[in-house]
């Protein structure tokens, strides 16, 4: 059962990080245009005309 | 007609100290539009741009000191773009952290909880198979270890608003989620302690998450909403020329126009905002404000509305209300009318709602209380009870209509029709009668050549290139019918009479028929039209008279079949003349109609279809429709109607066309439907859960399940006041024809 004390503080850090990155989208305004987003992806940057 | 305006009022500054300016544009329809704005707008001042597709909105960085706006606008204006400088309403800034807020509170619970299911599962499945008490009991309390501080954060809105309702001394819905989830958490860690098999932090986590999803997205929809009709305001685009102190004139955007501000109204310019006379003398034609054209005498100490048009003499007036305060405010209210407004059925919602959170609290206690006498557990008791509560949080029955209310508002709104009223909604959806104004309603302020036929080309040409040095609503209407003939210098105008001008050594004249001193042709020409309206051209001894027409609305005749389609029936009731509403009537195919008839006459027919039992739906803009208006059963007003019509109208037509009347009428019917069906919904899963839960059958989780489904249920069920199924680019269309629309009512 030692494998628990290993596995258990994995799953709360790994938690821990997905808490974190959701933090730092919201921080970085990606929540402000959500239609937007879907339609950027769209663009061509590398390709002209 | 391109001095510089004064943009400097938008213009804000960060903390590093860089310019920034927020633009409201006008014209994104696709994906391609992100790239061409944000490329096109680039220029040796612009440091950073940023498109909104959401909001519409481009957010632009200058760099160094000189933020001098007017070269990226004019770019985007280049590019096809029409941009404004925009500032945020305090009440969007509000909302935007309000979001923030309770997404931040979203993100702890939801990633809380999946972290203590991590933990649940393997109790449960260990529970069944061979978990060990020192493993379970660590489990539990890193469970509670994250579940605490999580229900602390995140439930706080719903903590807060139950302390609210507390004090005022009500029950609100968010006092039996408050105490469910206390509730929840104390047991389970007064479970952990004494080494139990079952805890239920979980249920709490999971419920809070559940709800706070629900406030986002009800959040989220509410700023789209007001951001799209904030642009509308922004993009009018108007400017002001305010008198500074030292006599010189500056122009400014209307949105910066302050209370006090001493403003000059040149011949032709509108009235930007409210205020009195201080200086000159003048005719205005109030048609955008009253809805029916005619010019009123203002002098010194006169009040001027804005929208008036100025039509002779210049003005100075000190401005009374900041536009600001006048304009955002005015649809700000309008909004959160059509948003906040009580439907009757929402009214019983809230009812339902205040008589219910007593008789849960009470059952849940008699749950407990009963089984204690049962000689159940002490824990059992407590369990059984918690579960109780939760399952029968009233978040279905409350969510039942409210919800339906905000998605068919924004569906409204996306299809040109803006709520003033709370039951609109319920009462449009009733009305078996439609009736319609004509002047101003089922025609357009245009007007139309009839005689074309009779007149020389070059007449015609003329005529329009004369126009258009006058503001008379009917030269502005020739020039609508003959748009492209070029403009004639030296022109001069006699107010209220006509235009003169020299064309090649010849005198021209463009106006009434005493100005062109032409009266028994235009007597003889009005013969064959009586129900036409003349102008009179004179070249030297030539005269001709063009006789204009109203003409109906384009959409007109599709509308009103469309409305017979769906079971109505159409009149028109008109204060016009018997000949054009005879005319306009068998156009449309409809066969009831009166004219010439005063407010009292229409009120005195409605009154009449009322006591033959008909539901009248009454749709009109002038002052003399308010009346009647008020007397129908359910009525509409254009935008661009007059102040006392759209108070009286339970919802307003945003735009020109008559479409929305259709759109109005069958998204109102569907969500009547909705709202029963969702109160029937609620109900029966009330009926069906409690008793099962009070016989001690569910677990916390499972209310905190079967809670969130019943809502979800009710939710998904409104999202379908929606007008069919949403196609992403169908609704950015839907949203830029609303945004031309608007734009065009308020220009």
């Amino acid at each position: 059962m030692n494998i628990i004390l290993y596995l258990l503080p994995i799953a709360m850090g790994l938690g821990l990080l997905g808490l974190a990155a959701f933090m730092w989208s919201l921080r970085a305004g990606q929540y402000e245009d959500l239609e937007g987003a879907a339609l950027r992806i769209l663009d061509d940057d590398d390709i002209e005309g | 007609m391109n001095e510089r305006i004064d943009y400097s009022a938008f213009v804000t500054r960060d903390s590093e100290g860089h310019a920034n300016l927020d633009l409201a544009i006008d014209g994104i329809t696709c994906a391609a539009c992100i790239r061409e704005i944000e490329q096109g707008v680039a220029g040796p001042e612009v440091e950073r741009a940023r498109l909104n597709y959401t909001s519409r909105r481009l957010s632009l960085t200058f760099s160094g000191d000189g933020a001098d706006p007017s070269a990226a606008v004019e770019r985007l204006s280049r590019l096809g773009y029409k941009a404004y400088p925009f500032t945020k309403s305090r009440e969007e800034e509000i909302e935007a952290k309000e979001t923030a807020n309770l997404l931040k509170r979203l993100g702890v619970a939801a990633f809380a909880t999946m972290n203590i299911m991590l933990l649940s599962v393997s109790v449960w499945s260990g529970n069944v198979a061979d978990i060990d008490n020192e493993t379970r009991d660590l489990f539990h309390w890193i469970s509670a270890l994250i579940a605490i501080p999580t229900v602390a954060y995140s439930g706080q809105p719903f903590f807060r608003s139950a302390i609210r309702s507390i004090k005022a001394r009500t029950l609100g819905m968010d006092v039996p989620i408050s105490l469910g989830v206390t509730l929840a958490v104390g047991i389970s860690i007064f479970e952990t302690m004494n080494s139990a098999h079952h805890a239920y932090f979980d249920s709490a986590t999971m419920l809070l998450t559940f709800l706070l999803a629900g406030r986002v997205l009800d959040q989220i929809m509410r700023r789209k909403t007001r951001a799209v009709a904030g642009n509308l305001l922004a993009l009018r685009g108007d400017t002001a020329r305010r008198i500074d102190a030292d006599g010189g004139v500056t122009e400014i955007p209307i949105m910066a126009v302050k209370a006090g501000d001493l403003l000059q109204i040149r011949p032709g310019d509108r009235v930007p905002v409210d205020g009195v006379v201080v200086d000159g003398l003048s005719d205005v034609d109030a048609s955008l404000v009253t809805g029916e054209t005619a010019r009123e005498p203002v002098g010194e100490g006169a009040q001027v509305h804005s929208g008036t048009l100025n039509l002779t003499g210049a003005l100075m007036v000190r401005a009374v209300a900041a536009a600001e305060n006048s304009l955002v405010a005015e649809v700000n209210k309008l909004l959160d009318q059509a948003l906040m407004a009580k439907s009757r059925y929402v009214q019983i919602a809230d009812r339902a709602a205040q008589l219910y959170s007593p008789v849960v609290h009470a059952t849940a206690a008699l749950t407990m209380i009963g089984w204690l006498l049962l000689g159940a557990s002490p824990h059992f008791a407590v369990i059984t009870a918690v579960a109780v509560l939760i399952i029968t949080c009233p978040c279905a029955l409350g969510l039942a209509v409210p919800a339906v209310q905000v998605v068919v508002s924004g569906a409204l709104f996306r299809s040109g029709v803006l709520l003033t009223s709370g039951d609109g909604v319920e009462r449009i959806a009733a009305c078996d009668t439609v009736v319609f104004d004509k002047t101003g309603t089922l025609t357009t302020p245009d007007a139309r050549l009839v005689n074309r036929a009779g007149l020389d080309a070059d007449l015609i040409a003329l005529a329009a290139r004369l126009a258009q040095s006058s503001n008379h609503p009917l030269a502005k209407a020739l020039v609508r019918d003959n748009p492209s003939a070029a403009r004639i210098e030296n022109v001069t105008e006699e107010p209220g009479r006509g235009v003169r001008a020299e064309l090649d050594g010849v005198r021209v004249q463009l106006g009434s028929a005493e100005f062109c001193d032409a009266q028994d042709l235009v007597a003889a020409a009005l013969a064959s039209e009586p129900d036409a309206t003349p102008i009179v051209l004179r070249r030297g001894d030539d005269v001709a008279v063009l006789l204009l027409r109203q003409i109906l609305k384009g959409d007109a005749l599709q509308v009103v079949a469309d409305l017979r389609k769906r079971g109505l029936n159409v009149m028109i009731v008109s204060g016009d003349r018997e000949g054009p509403v005879r005319r306009a009537a068998e156009a449309l195919g409809v066969s009831d109609w009166s004219a010439a008839c005063r407010p009292g006459d229409k009120t005195a027919i409605l009154e009449e279809l009322k006591a033959q039992g008909r539901r009248v739906l009454m749709i009109g803009d002038g002052l003399n429709d308010a009346p009647a208006l008020a007397a129908a059963h359910a009525s509409m007003s254009p935008i661009a109607a007059s102040d006392l019509a759209q108070g009286c109208a339970d919802a307003l037509i945003l735009g020109d066309g008559l479409r929305p009347v259709v759109s109005a009428v069958s998204l109102s019917r569907k969500a009547l439907a909705i709202m029963r069906q969702n109160l029937w919904l609620s109900t029966l899963y009330n009926l069906i859960a409690v008793p099962i839960a009070v016989m001690g059958f569910v677990t916390p989780l499972i209310a905190a399940v079967a809670m969130s489904g019943s809502s979800v249920i009710v939710t998904v069920n409104a999202l379908r006041a929606r007008e069919g199924r949403r196609v992403s680019k169908a609704a950015a269309s839907k949203d830029v024809a609303a945004t031309a629309r608007m734009r065009e009512a308020l220009s």
